[in-house]
């Protein structure tokens, strides 16, 4: 059996004359789709396999279908003759387009066997003359295949070494997606030995030193491992002893490496040729030369052995020199080893004789975080999910480490400037955009938001499009739209009879996910309100005067803008009064709460819809009651439908009482019971009994502006306590309340499955009819409403939730506008996605 | 969901024969999404009543795509439909008294034939138009009606009254005319979405109205009302977000301004583009393409792109120009693209002429330098039009109550002063030369009803 070894990721060409058995190879040996074929492209454009007037339209479409599958990183297999340099050019071509490696395995039959097997094909009418011209060309092409640019070459000389061959697919030295870390990248040490010591140190790493207390080794206790970005070397005082303590460290197991370009020229040296001494080599190479030839020898090694970029965690992470752009993650071509060891450079020099760069990562989209150095800056900051961790240590700025996935940065100072640098350290790089500047395609089409909580959310076209009007229309300010909240769940329909929703259901759904002790918060009989309240207008880019905003769950102004001005200043007033500010250590605070009563905002549904409906079915019930008594009087046999008609008209007046209600002409007010976020941090890991507290500080302050919400602590543990929270829920919506919302107490909770919800809603009997229509009771329709598919609206609510979670986050990272809009914007989105309304 | 008949004469109880339903017994029976039974409250030998009680399952209802269902609507599950005498009465009485309904009786032909004194209840109809409409409907046909609006919430009487009506119809008419007279008006008066228009639906129009639609007075109203909900209901994602909200976003129909000033804007618009030369135009919110079509049918305009930011009103515009029958050369010339003029976007930069016709007052005016930004500072067309309103004109509308808008989406609308400080503000910050022209009849005090700026690039 012979092994052919192929990159897992290549354009494998098949080579072989009509006949060799190219076909039945490439069924035998690869999978079902891997393989397009030129005679069934001949065929799909043509009906005819065999047409070759159609072969030019065939091999287009081969080549269409080919880019695709390259571009989706799929291995694809060629099966058409390419016995013709030029028709393996342009395969080439495509690997190289794609930054695949391209793989010729050729099939050579001698051309007797080929001619005898299309004898016996009726549908091959073409002479043995053609497969003999074709050997031909094969036998010319086989010694030039290295040189056309395949990277791997297989050639099986027989019928039985074709048949014996077995392909084994070798994955990219690139793909270490297995790898899952926790991890701890470093940016470029530059022979910075001590401060790397003090880094690792400062990490929790251990480090281990030989007898002559050399640091060889580190380790950490909780296994996690350091990634070394490249750049070891030159310039710094002690480039052994980093390569010592970093080759050793690889060697154990203990951290990964990258190369950087100094690595690069470094072993050109060490292989004998003779690159210029600059950029610190020449310290580097006198270093070298007090060290053992052996250690040498082991740097030459190491640094050969270096692969370009890493993939790790999934995909999750990709970490290279110079960075890398999306579409060069996991591939392999000269251009893609330049990306990651050099950077996206133009060719040109700066006035400093320095490569100038392109800002590749102003532009990155992807949603793998990409570690990176080579650029010396003063501060490690986020761009679009990429960061550099280049704070020039050599040059007397920084070490800097990120812990991944934590995302948190560690640095230690310099110990002294090493070496001047040829130009004063970058500025940060500036803000992508404009303030206040979106672009239509952060929101518009189909997307991703990675969130830190959820991992990466798909945001579907059409999603997208229903939301942009309500965005474009409707909504407040993007710059003051820091957040919508999630939707919220019911609980599972309850089992009672009678009842649809009741709290044991929310209490048990915790109980099942770990959840010991719970909040049950009253639901107020109003709206979801985001309130902003800010003392700087420059923060969110607002003209002088302006105190905040309050919109709605759909980002519209929840006010009229005089009335708005007024509650703000109310609000504003309590939070002075209250300390709550200087507390949080902030300008600016973010509620979360509802605005009271209903008909504020709901007015035109309440009379449109609820009273309408209410007017029409106590008019007529009660008239088709009197028709049917009177026949009922006649001896007409009618009970059923009387019995019948008499249960729903009681039922259309208590409809009417639960709408009315919510339509009350009370003041407004405001019952917060959450803080999204502050300046520097967000809330959603503080327990709600903290959270209630700060809203009770308001509700003291200014008792008629702030209405405080009620609220039960549950032990799940404890049928005492439940029995009570139970209690409370009935005694609640028995006054008309609507109902409770359950949460874990801890806040934000993650279980094995992921996020735990963050509430789940508990309506009351009566409320239901106004969601579930006036006869929702009826045990015909109860049986029926019974089944409500919850899945997708819990799906949707963890979803809406990380991406709540993420744009605050984003605010408070002071991440470009276009991130946390492009989050914001997704919750719009998700909200247009069709749902069951009545949940 | 109740209509009663009543017939009171000397034997009375024949209005059974005629209605081909025994008055001694309850009869059920299924419709589309409920039942419908008959029974009689009376029936006597003076004066006998039929009733109708149609009983609609709200969930069957809300689940059904015949009628419109759409269980991702709130507003199919809290429904009028099982409790009023909606459309959906008049298809149940359609097919239980289908019979007497052509006037057919084996066993009373004479009575059948002859006006009958009779009286009709109808319990909340729903009645878009009102009371008013209700009786130029009926009175017509020989009715004298009596209807009392229903109040929406009597606890709340300043809410006013509901949109239904108690209807009492007496007077002497054929049984089936009158019965035929309900299966028309009920769906007319209800003109409700939920009412589901088959294939058939002009075929029964015309069987039903045979002998009094012809000369009704009303009769554009009713057969335009009566098949004016054909097509599918369909929600779109604006729709159902509004409803989250509690709100309805229903536009109202149009301007209420004369039509002829939306042709003076569009024909000024299309002349000043001719004058400036454009070739490559994109109209920014375009809407349902009222630019886009006389730009499309001159070649002159060899590639014209409209953008809205609603997808519905882009599938409109489709429609209009009928992009999915034109030929290659016009669908390369033409596209519709969904953005919004608050993002920037790289497919309407470049071109020879933007259009920002009665767009910009939409805009909330805090949203107003995103915008500008986006068009002047981003797309940069060699030159931009744009109207607005003419709010010094306003007072010129007398149904216009002093300081409301044209349009109840218009976040503003501007004097010509405040327009003139913008303009300029804009040309300065972005480089344009600023013209400034108006549409409409130019009114000595208060300037031209729509005002009209022409921004041309400086060259740099």
């Amino acid at each position: 059996m012979t092994r052919l070894g192929i990159p897992a990721m290549s354009l494998v060409v098949l080579v072989g004359v009509s006949g060799s058995g190219k076909s039945t190879f490439a069924a035998h040996k690869f999978g079902p789709h891997e393989t397009l074929s030129s005679d069934a492209f001949r065929a799909l454009v043509s009906n005819d396999q065999n047409d070759q007037s159609a072969t030019e339209a065939a091999f287009d479409a081969l080549r269409y279908v080919a880019a695709k599958r390259l571009a989706a990183g799929l291995l694809t297999v060629i099966d058409a003759t390419n016995v013709q340099p030029a028709a393996r050019k342009s395969f080439v071509d495509l690997a190289k387009a794609h930054d695949v490696l391209p793989v010729a395995i050729v099939l050579d039959v001698p051309a007797a066997v080929a001619v005898e097997r299309n004898a016996e094909r009726p549908d091959r009418d073409f002479g043995a003359h053609v497969v003999r011209r074709q050997h031909d060309q094969l036998r010319r092409s086989l010694r030039f295949l290295g040189k056309e640019g395949f990277r791997r070459i297989h050639v099986l000389d027989s019928v039985d070494a074709i048949a014996d061959a077995e392909i084994v697919r070798e994955p990219l030295l690139t793909d270490r997606r297995d790898e899952r870390g926790p991890f701890d990248a470093i940016g470029d040490v530059h022979g910075c030995r001590a401060e790397l010591e003090t880094l690792l140190d400062r990490l929790g790493y251990q480090v281990l030193r030989d007898p002559d207390g050399r640091a060889v080794d580190a380790r950490h206790p909780d296994g996690r491992r350091a990634i070394f970005l490249g750049d070891l070397v030159d310039r710094g005082p002690d480039v052994p002893g980093v390569l010592r303590l970093a080759m050793g460290m690889v060697r154990a197991g203990n951290a990964l490496a990258v190369p950087g370009n100094h690595e690069e020229k470094l072993l050109r040296a060490l292989d004998g040729k003779s690159p210029a001494m600059t950029h610190g080599l020449a310290e580097s190479l006198t270093q070298l030369a007090a060290e053992t030839p052996e250690f040498r020898e082991e740097v030459r090694a190491f640094c050969r052995g270096l692969v370009s970029h890493l993939i790790l965690d999934e995909g999750r992470l990709v970490v290279a020199h110079a960075g890398l752009k999306e579409a060069y993650h996991g591939r392999a071509s000269g251009r893609v080893r330049a990306f990651a060891l050099y950077g996206d450079t133009t060719g040109e020099s700066d006035e400093f004789g320095l490569p100038v760069r392109l800002p590749w990562a102003e532009d990155y989209r992807g949603s793998a975080v990409v570690l990176y150095g080579h650029t010396p800056t003063p501060q490690v900051a986020w761009v679009n999910n990429t960061a550099c961790l280049d704070t020039g240590c050599v040059f007397g700025g920084e070490l800097s480490a990120m812990r991944y996935p934590e995302r948190e940065v560690v640095s230690v100072p310099a110990e002294q400037v090493w070496f001047e640098p040829v130009r004063p350290l970058q500025p940060p790089p500036p803000e992508e955009r404009e303030a206040g500047v979106l672009r239509i395609d952060d929101v518009l089409g189909a997307h991703i938001v990675e969130t830190t909580t959820h991992g990466r959310i798909g945001v579907r076209a059409e999603n997208a499009a229903g939301a942009l009007e309500v965005m474009a229309r409707w909504a407040v300010d993007p710059r003051w739209l820091l957040h919508l909240p999630p939707t919220m769940s019911p609980p599972a329909t309850s089992s009672i009879p009678g009842y649809l929703e009741h709290p044991h259901e929310a209490f048990s759904a915790y109980r099942s996910e770990g959840v010991g002790s719970v909040i049950a918060e009253e639901k107020h009989m109003g709206s979801r309100a985001i309130v902003l309240a800010a003392r700087d207008p420059d923060r969110f880019g607002a003209p002088p005067g302006w105190r905040g905003i309050i919109h709605t769950r759909t980002g519209r102004r929840f006010f009229s803008a005089a009335v708005e001005a007024e509650v703000l200043e109310g609000v504003h007033a309590a939070l002075d009064a209250s300390g709550i500010l200087a507390e949080l250590e902030s300008d600016w605070v973010l509620l979360d709460a509802e605005i009271v009563p209903w008909s504020v905002k709901a007015g035109d549904l309440i009379r449109d819809l609820y009273a309408s409906v209410g007017a029409a079915a106590t008019a007529a019930l009660p008239a088709a009651v009197a028709a049917l008594e009177s026949a009922a009087g006649r001896g007409v046999d009618v009970s059923e439908l009387l019995d019948r008609t008499q249960r729903r008209a009681a039922n259309s007046f208590a409809y009417q009482d639960a709408y009315r209600r919510y339509a009350a002409d009370d003041e407004v007010q405001i019952a917060p019971f959450q803080v999204l976020a502050s300046e520097a941090r967000t809330y959603a890991t503080q327990d709600h009994s903290w959270h209630l507290a700060i809203a009770d500080r308001l509700v003291a302050a200014d008792p008629g502006l702030f209405r405080t919400t009620a609220r039960r602590m549950v032990d799940l543990s404890n049928e005492d306590s439940v029995a009570d929270a139970v209690a409370w829920w009935e005694e609640l919506t028995a006054a008309g309340g609507e109902g409770i919302v359950v949460k874990p107490h801890a806040n934000l909770v993650r279980a094995a499955r992921g996020l735990v919800l963050p509430g789940i809603k508990v309506r009351g009997r009566e409320y239901l009819r106004i969601i579930y229509g006036p006869d929702y009771t009826e045990v015909s329709h109860l049986a029926r409403l019974r089944d409500r598919s919850l899945g997708h609206k819990r799906s949707m609510a963890a979803r809406e939730y990380s991406l709540g979670l993420e744009a605050l986050e984003r605010v408070v990272r002071r991440e470009p506008l276009w991130r946390v809009h492009q989050a914001v914007f997704a919750i719009l989105a998700m909200e247009s996605e069709p749902v069951d309304p009545r949940l | 969901m109740l209509v009663t008949i009543s017939y009171a004469a000397p034997s009375a109880s024949d209005l059974g024969y005629l209605l081909h339903k025994h008055p001694a017994k309850l009869q059920t029976f299924d419709i589309a999404v409920g039942q419908a039974h008959v029974f009689y409250p009376e029936a006597t030998d003076t004066r006998c009543t039929a009733a109708l009680l149609v009983e609609i399952d709200p969930i069957e209802l809300a689940r059904s795509k015949r009628f419109g269902g759409d269980s991702q609507s709130l507003g199919h599950y809290v429904n009028d439909r099982p409790y009023a005498s909606s459309s959906m009465v008049a298809v149940a009485l359609g097919k239980v008294f289908r019979t007497a309904m052509t006037g057919r009786s084996d066993t009373h032909p004479e009575l059948a034939a002859a006006a009958l004194p009779l009286e009709i209840a109808v319990r909340a109809l729903p009645a878009r138009g009102g009371v008013d409409l209700v009786t130029r409907l009926f009175t017509p046909l020989g009715w004298n009606v009596r209807s009392t609006p229903i109040p929406l919430d009597a606890d709340r009487p300043e809410w006013g009254e509901s949109r239904y009506v108690d209807l009492v119809l007496s007077g002497a008419i054929r049984l089936s005319d009158a019965l035929r007279h309900l299966y028309v008006l009920l769906p007319v008066l209800d003109d409700a979405k939920h009412y589901w228009v088959g294939d058939d639906e002009v075929g029964k129009l015309m069987r039903a109205g045979e002998g009094w639609l012809a000369g009704h007075p009303e009769r554009e109203l009713i057969t335009a009302r009566y098949l004016a909900h054909q097509g599918s209901f369909v929600r779109d994602a604006s729709a159902r977000l509004a409803e989250i909200e509690g709100v309805t976003d229903e536009e109202p129909e149009a301007d209420a301004r004369p039509s002829t000033l939306g042709a003076q804007r569009l024909a000024t618009v299309l002349g000043i583009l001719f004058e400036l030369g454009a070739r490559r135009v994109v109209d920014l919110g375009c809407g349902e393409g009222a630019l886009l079509a006389p730009l499309a049918a001159d070649r002159t305009f060899t590639e014209i792109v409209g953008t809205d930011v609603s997808a519905a009103a882009l599938a409109r515009a489709s429609r209009r120009l009928k992009l999915h029958e034109a030929a290659d050369r016009d669908r390369e010339r033409i596209r519709l693209l969904q953005s919004s003029v608050t993002y920037d976007d790289d497919r309407i930069a470049g071109f020879d002429a933007a259009v920002l016709m009665e767009v910009i007052e939409h805009l909330d005016p805090e949203r107003l330098p995103a915008a500008e930004r986006t068009v002047f500072g981003h797309a940069q067309p060699a030159s931009v039009i744009v109207t607005t309103p003419n709010a010094d004109y306003n007072v010129r509308y007398p149904t216009l109550s002093a300081g409301a808008f044209r349009h109840p989406d218009h976040r503003f609308e501007w004097t010509r002063e405040e327009f003139d400080t913008w303009t300029r503000n804009v040309g300065t910050r972005y480089g344009y030369d600023v013209e400034r022209r108006g549409v409409g009849p130019d009114d000595p005090e208060v300037g031209t009803p729509t005002q009209l700026a022409i921004f041309r690039r400086v060259a740099r």
